[in-house]
């Protein structure tokens, strides 16, 4: 017997609780929904684009009512609920519709404040909430030409932007000497202010409405300083309250808002609330963000899986005027424990500011240049230690994009033509499309449907940025915890001190123990859990060679036509004639159709039938050779130069210890691909800078560099410490190895792993603690044990062979 | 009319895992999944012709090893945003043996 599930309020917030029920358990429920306003769910944030004419209504419909009528759902359009009996668990109707309920979602929103000020109850007095207040403005700007916003906040400014672009004469009306003041610090404010005066914008600030004149349409408003203006529209834009009288009046236990748990239930629990008319740990939120994320938990609780719990979200507003960009997040005024960092070019039209406590970034107001807005948010809410780079914090993440994007990075100057993508080939205006068209608020839908940043996730932030500028920025899908895969609501970090602390050892119980809501999990989290479960019990746990990729599963890379490519490791890319003359055996008995020289001193023989792997692997082990694992998320290679043998450059024997550190780590799985080089002197031909593990060699020691990236996003290396001997640099490297491969996230390199724990963790776990780092290089000697048995030989002696062979039928 | 090829033996097939059967005219990826049920698609993904029988296969889906589009097993349709389909054929197991059913022109 399916229950009963009613929604009051057919917004935003509501109406994705239902989507979220409806992934969930698409069965579960008997939906009935009542809107006040005779629409279908649209995007209420976007209403001042359609009052500028930048959008049309049609284009903000988020659910239309095939939307309703697909999911089964009873839509009860334009008609208001005034009652609810809690006895009888009903839902009353003014029209005396009535509507039984075993749940009951309230997401009744919020009303504009209107100011209590004799004559706002004129003809042409708005707020700015609805469709309808749209087509009021609209209309007014067809007959009228004096408008009057008073309020000089968000909605404020972008209501008056709006009006302008009908072609009305705009003045904003503000109390304070400041604009948008729950932003924006003073500087920020007046560029603000100077841009939309530019446009054509009139403001009078620090200016009191004391009476509306007019007969029965406004005609002007006077001030309490007695000066007077004339306006045949005013909009009112002070604020909002949320809608609660019909929580209070059932009984809900209220207070600014319908109060709810940390579940989104209110007093009676079998009514939640979500959206603006909630008050939920004494705070009332007026933007999207915190909707989407309570429309989760209040979800997931309906449906009975009862593990999220809703902590509150720390939001960011972005103002939605086209060719202005302002951002801003959290505490942009600071107070006597704070510091300020300030960028400040007014004629060029940025502005900069953060917020700092102890390191930490917990405010950000930005003007002009906004590109950089989700990175301060996203280290905001992650508290992410600033300290080893504050010098340069305020010029931003200037890697952003691809390299070599540059200034171009600024997405809202970029053409639609321009390719965002590099890997899927995708222009800005194909994601564009899709996210209005289709209706996308995600990064993972935009990866979905055009598949741009689904490779090699280098636009990542680029596709993030078009999302929050197409969207308006407080779309941001910014949960406080990203879960590891849609198998679970559980973090990474969550899962594996979990998968420790209750010695879970094999993946069905890691996943019984997280209730997975999949029974054999998904590619990412299989992958991610079998290394996991490697690392943490190398000495007991069997490998699942089916929760491995192909490439991992066959011991070779794939190439886009099936076939395989075959890398024999060259330790630290030293070889003899006889190497040499080995390969080209097996090369010619194989007719390999293409070799090369790798970048990592090795050489790739291209073109390999799958079934023929096992027997040339034989060949090729019986000339002394192992897996180069150039396939794998392992360690890869160990790049070398000359060294001091024969360099007269050469201050160490470079090419010797990559050796020593190829054989120390070669074999090792890792959270993603590693790389280790040695140069032999600062001239650094062996590229180790770039390197997730590097080694200069100097007069006096070895100078150690970690977290090196030459690939997606080039990044120099951290200097880790400076040590004086060969055996020194092979305990930091295993103490190193080991700590990335228990800490860092499966498909988490290194560079973007040192970013986030910060070099200052790494340091403390390694150089500080010498204990520590006997006791991680240690773990690591463990787990190169059954690591170092070579998956070749293996395969070569029979070893899953069922994998390699075809059955053929005739 | 068509008839039932004897392919292998159940055990043959690794639990969600897969072998490749060559055929004159092309490849047949045969799938098990974990509660041991059998599937039979052609060994090219919709997308590309990348070989299904490599992919990591879950529940009753496979994910293509070249670009992760996601293939349902029973179907042959792409899953998600992604718009494709691949030819599926009849399978059985008895008594410990599966076999296969091809289509005749």
């Amino acid at each position: 017997m399916k229950q009963n599930l009613v929604l009051i309020g057919n917004g935003m917030a509501g109406v994705r609780t239902l989507e979220e029920v409806l992934k969930l358990e698409p069965e579960k429920y008997n939906i009935t929904v009542f809107g006040e306003e005779p629409y279908g769910n649209y995007n209420r944030i976007m209403l001042s684009p359609v009052l500028a004419s930048e959008k049309t209504i049609d284009e903000i419909m988020l659910n239309d009512e095939q939307w309703y009528s697909d999911n089964n759902i009873t839509l009860h359009k334009g008609i208001k609920v005034t009652g609810i009996n809690r006895a009888r668990r009903e839902v009353i109707g003014e029209d005396g519709t009535t509507a039984p309920y075993d749940r009951l979602i309230i997401a009744t929103g919020s009303t504009p404040f209107m100011l209590p000020i004799p004559g706002a109850d004129k003809y042409g007095v708005i707020g700015f909430r609805d469709i309808s207040d749209v087509d009021t403005m609209l209309e007014a700007s067809g007959k009228y030409n004096k408008a009057v916003v008073i309020g000089g906040g968000l909605l404020g400014l972008e209501a008056a932007n709006g009006l302008m672009k009908q072609g009305m004469d705009v003045t904003v009306v503000h109390l304070m000497d400041r604009l948008m003041e729950r932003q924006l610090d003073k500087p920020a404010a007046k560029m603000l202010q100077k841009s939309l005066e530019s446009r054509g914008m009139k403001f009078l600030m620090e200016h009191a409405t004391e009476e509306i004149l007019g007969d029965e349409r406004i005609t002007g408003l006077r001030f309490k300083d007695g000066t007077e203006i004339k306006a045949d529209l005013l909009v009112m834009a002070v604020g909002i309250k949320p809608n609660f009288t019909l929580g209070q009046e059932s009984g809900l236990h209220c207070e600014r808002g319908i109060v709810v748990n940390d579940t989104m239930q209110t007093f009676d629990p079998r009514i939640y609330a979500v959206g603006e008319c909630v008050q939920h740990r004494g705070i009332v939120y007026g933007l999207v963000a915190p909707l989407f994320e309570q429309a989760k938990v209040a979800a997931n609780h309906l449906v009975e899986h009862g593990i999220g719990r809703y902590e509150g979200t720390v939001t960011s507003t972005k103002l939605k005027v086209t060719g202005i960009e302002l951002f801003s997040a959290g505490d942009f005024s600071g107070d006597e424990h704070t510091e300020e960092m300030v960028f400040q070019d007014i004629a060029g039209g940025n502005y900069k500011k953060l917020v700092v406590r102890d390191n930490k970034i917990i405010g950000a107001v930005l003007y002009g240049d906004t590109i950089d807005g989700t990175w301060y948010f996203q280290m905001m809410k992650d508290g992410t230690d600033i300290s080893e780079f504050r010098n340069t914090v305020l010029f931003g993440q200037h890697h952003l994009g691809d390299s070599g994007h540059g200034d171009e990075t600024r997405v809202a100057a970029m053409a639609d033509s321009a390719e965002i993508c590099g890997c899927n080939g995708i222009c800005k205006g194909d994601i564009v499309n899709a996210i209005t068209e289709k209706k996308l608020f995600t990064l993972d839908d935009v990866r979905a449907h055009t598949k741009a940043s689904a490779s090699c996730g280098s636009c990542t932030g680029l596709v993030e940025s078009l999302l929050a500028h197409t969207l308006g920025g407080d779309y941001e899908d910014a949960p406080s915890k990203k879960p590891m895969c849609g198998c679970t609501d559980y973090t990474h970090d969550e899962v594996r001190s979990g998968m420790i602390q209750h010695e879970l050892k094999t993946m069905p119980a890691v996943r019984d123990f997280f209730e997975w809501k999949t029974p054999d999990g998904c590619p990412a989290c299989r992958n991610a859990l079998n290394y996991y479960l490697l690392c943490a019990y190398p000495e007991e746990y069997e490998d699942d060679s089916q929760s491995r990729f192909i490439n991992e599963r066959a011991h070779g890379n794939i190439q886009k036509d099936g076939s395989y490519s075959v890398v024999p490791r060259m330790f630290g890319g030293l070889c003899t004639p006889s190497d040499l003359r080995a390969i080209a055996d097996v090369a010619d008995k194989y007719n390999v159709p293409e070799m090369k020289v790798t970048g990592g001193q090795r050489i790739d023989m291209f073109g390999i039938q799958k079934e023929d792997l096992p027997a040339m692997w034989k060949d090729l082990s019986e000339a002394g050779f192992v897996s180069g694992h150039a396939y794998g998320k392992a360690m890869r290679t160990c790049k070398t130069c000359v060294g001091d043998t024969w360099c007269r450059m050469g201050t160490q024997d470079s090419t010797g210890l990559g050796v020593k550190l190829e054989e120390l780590t070669w074999g090792s799985w890792m959270p993603h691909k590693y790389k280790l080089a040695v140069s032999g002197c600062p001239r650094n031909c062996a590229e180790a800078t770039i390197k997730d593990f590097g080694v200069v060699c100097v007069e006096s020691g070895y100078e150690l560099h970690v977290g090196g990236n030459g690939g997606i996003k080039v990044r120099v290396t951290d200097f880790l410490t400076k040590v004086e001997t060969e055996d020194e640099v092979l305990e930091y490297c295993g103490a190193f190895s080991q700590l990335y491969r228990e800490d860092a996230h499966y498909l988490e390199r290194t560079a973007p792993w040192v970013e986030r724990v910060g070099l200052k963790k790494i340091k403390k776990a390694i150089i500080d603690d010498e204990k520590n780092r006997k006791a991680l290089h240690a773990r690591f000697l463990i787990s190169q044990k059954p690591a170092q048995i070579d998956p070749w030989k293996a395969h070569a002696d029979g070893k899953n062979a069922n994998e390699f062979a075809p059955i053929v039928i005739t | 009319m068509s008839d039932w090829i004897e392919i292998t033996q159940l055990d043959e097939i690794p639990v969600l895992g897969s072998r490749v059967v060559k055929t004159d005219d092309m490849d047949i990826a045969i799938f098990r999944t974990s509660d041991d049920r059998i599937f039979a698609v052609k060994d090219a993904c919709p997308h590309k012709q990348g070989p299904l029988s490599q992919g990591i296969v879950h529940g009753t889906s496979v994910t293509c090893p070249l670009h992760s589009w996601k293939i349902d097993l029973a179907s042959g349709e792409a899953l998600g945003a992604d718009e494709g389909c691949t030819n599926v054929y009849d399978t059985k197991v008895e008594n410990n043996m599966v076999y296969l059913r091809m289509p005749v022109d």
